[in-house]
């Protein structure tokens, strides 16, 4: 189950890098206009948090990087 | 200056790998020690032909989601006293815009020398001071065999804690005490004052928390974390607002950094407290050396002092910049050195168990 989701987070991960790249000329015309664009930025870098920190997280869980139970 | 005008650079797969490298290294620290990991990465982005502010910037872009996930990792381990963070990160917004207006003033009555001079001067000034009270009570902490898993609270955190005069308090989790706001307030803008200047205001942040407020140094680093988010966001939404955030930079140093972040997190469950102090410390000493090998150069630009050599203003440039460098991957090898014999230590109790 748990690698299932690593890889669905995966996917979703390269989907978000993949359309930052293949629209970088309107990224970054978008980043420059200021203003209330303001708001692209933070959205996006939202997004990532959600997807790549949780995606992240499963990796070095799947490679038994975990943290310490207890004391 | 309209963000327009300013050249967003093409990115080349070097560029892309080196940023990646830096971001997860930077983000390991961060993981870690609740920040530090960020003050390679604006002239790391400099040095690839980024204009400085666009690299400080993406920057302040890439803290805001990469605290967001640390902070919420160390929250499950219970690390992290959200009230405080808060508190104290709401302040720091204060600080952050006064102390851009601070660098602002500076630059446009002495130049970028100027600016340089006063960043590296703040570097010296707060490393030495904050620096040298961390690694003095890492190394007591040491020579007696403590390994600060109950950490004495400090004398001045006791007294903050108890003194009645100083008008309204809240209670703080992690300090399990009253704290007054009125003494929240200076550490808060203080942090973010130090933020705008050095982009690490976590080397008074958590110190202050720790020494000050009376908080264990786990949840200090932790907590750092929170604040480095509402920082990060302001920080986003003020250079988002005026066009510089340059997105895709942005995002590849998170790629790398919330990598590092996580094995960072993770790594605090596996040490002493006192780890923590020796971390900072050096890191903290080693940037201390790394700014004061540069400021005879801006001296020099400066007309301040005689006149230095192109070769000699070089030398100290590189020895400078290498220093830093040093700093930063020194941080990171100690907390990969300590989460791996952690985990092998953990896994042989587990096996004898």
């Amino acid at each position: 189950m748990k690698s299932i989701k690593l890889f669905a987070y995966g996917a979703v991960v390269a989907v978000l890098y993949g359309l930052l790249f293949a629209y970088e000329k309107e990224v970054v015309e978008i980043c420059k206009r200021g203003g209330w664009w303001f708001l692209f930025p933070v959205a996006v870098a939202f997004a990532f948090s959600v997807f790549h920190g949780t995606f992240t997280g499963l990796f070095w869980d799947a490679l038994g990087i975990q943290a310490r139970k207890s004391r | 200056m309209d963000a327009s005008a300013l050249n967003f650079i093409d990115l080349s797969a070097g560029n892309v790998a080196f940023l990646l490298f830096v971001g997860f290294v930077g983000g390991m620290v961060s993981g870690f020690i609740g920040s530090g990991g960020a003050f390679v990465l604006t002239p790391a982005m400099m040095s690839m032909g980024v204009p400085g502010i666009v690299a400080v910037a993406s920057n302040i872009c890439h803290k805001f989601p990469k605290a967001l996930v640390g902070a919420l990792k160390r929250h499950k381990f219970g690390h992290v006293d959200l009230k405080v963070g808060l508190v104290l990160g709401v302040s720091a917004e204060f600080g952050m815009i006064y102390g851009a207006g601070v660098q602002q003033r500076i630059k446009a009555s002495l130049g970028d020398a100027g600016s340089n001079l006063y960043v590296s001067f703040a570097f010296v000034v707060v490393l030495a001071i904050v620096g040298t009270w961390v690694m003095i009570d890492a190394w007591s902490l040491h020579r007696r065999g403590d390994t600060g898993d109950d950490e004495e609270v400090t004398r001045l955190a006791r007294w903050v804690q108890q003194v009645k005069w100083l008008g309204p308090r809240f209670y703080s989790t992690g300090a399990k005490a009253h704290i007054p706001w009125l003494v929240t307030l200076p550490i808060g803008f203080a942090t973010g004052m130090l933020a705008a200047t050095i982009a690490v205001g976590g080397f008074v942040g958590v110190p202050s928390m720790h020494y000050v407020l009376g908080l264990p140094s786990m949840m200090a680093s932790a907590t750092e974390l929170v604040i480095a988010f509402v920082m990060g966001l302001g920080g986003t939404i003020m250079y988002g607002w005026s066009g510089y955030v340059d997105l895709r930079l942005a995002m590849i140093i998170l790629a790398g950094s919330l990598f590092g972040i996580q094995l960072g997190a993770i790594g605090t469950t596996y040490v002493r407290p006192y780890m923590v102090k020796v971390v900072m410390g050096t890191i903290m000493m080693l940037v201390l050396f790394s700014r004061g090998f540069i400021i005879p150069v801006y001296l020099s630009q400066l007309g301040w002092i005689a006149p230095i050599s192109e070769s000699t203003t070089t030398v100290l440039k590189a020895v400078s910049f290498w220093i830093m460098v040093a700093a930063l991957v020194g941080g990171a090898a100690i907390v990969l050195g300590a989460l791996i014999s952690g985990m092998r230590r953990h896994a042989l109790e587990g096996l004898a168990a």
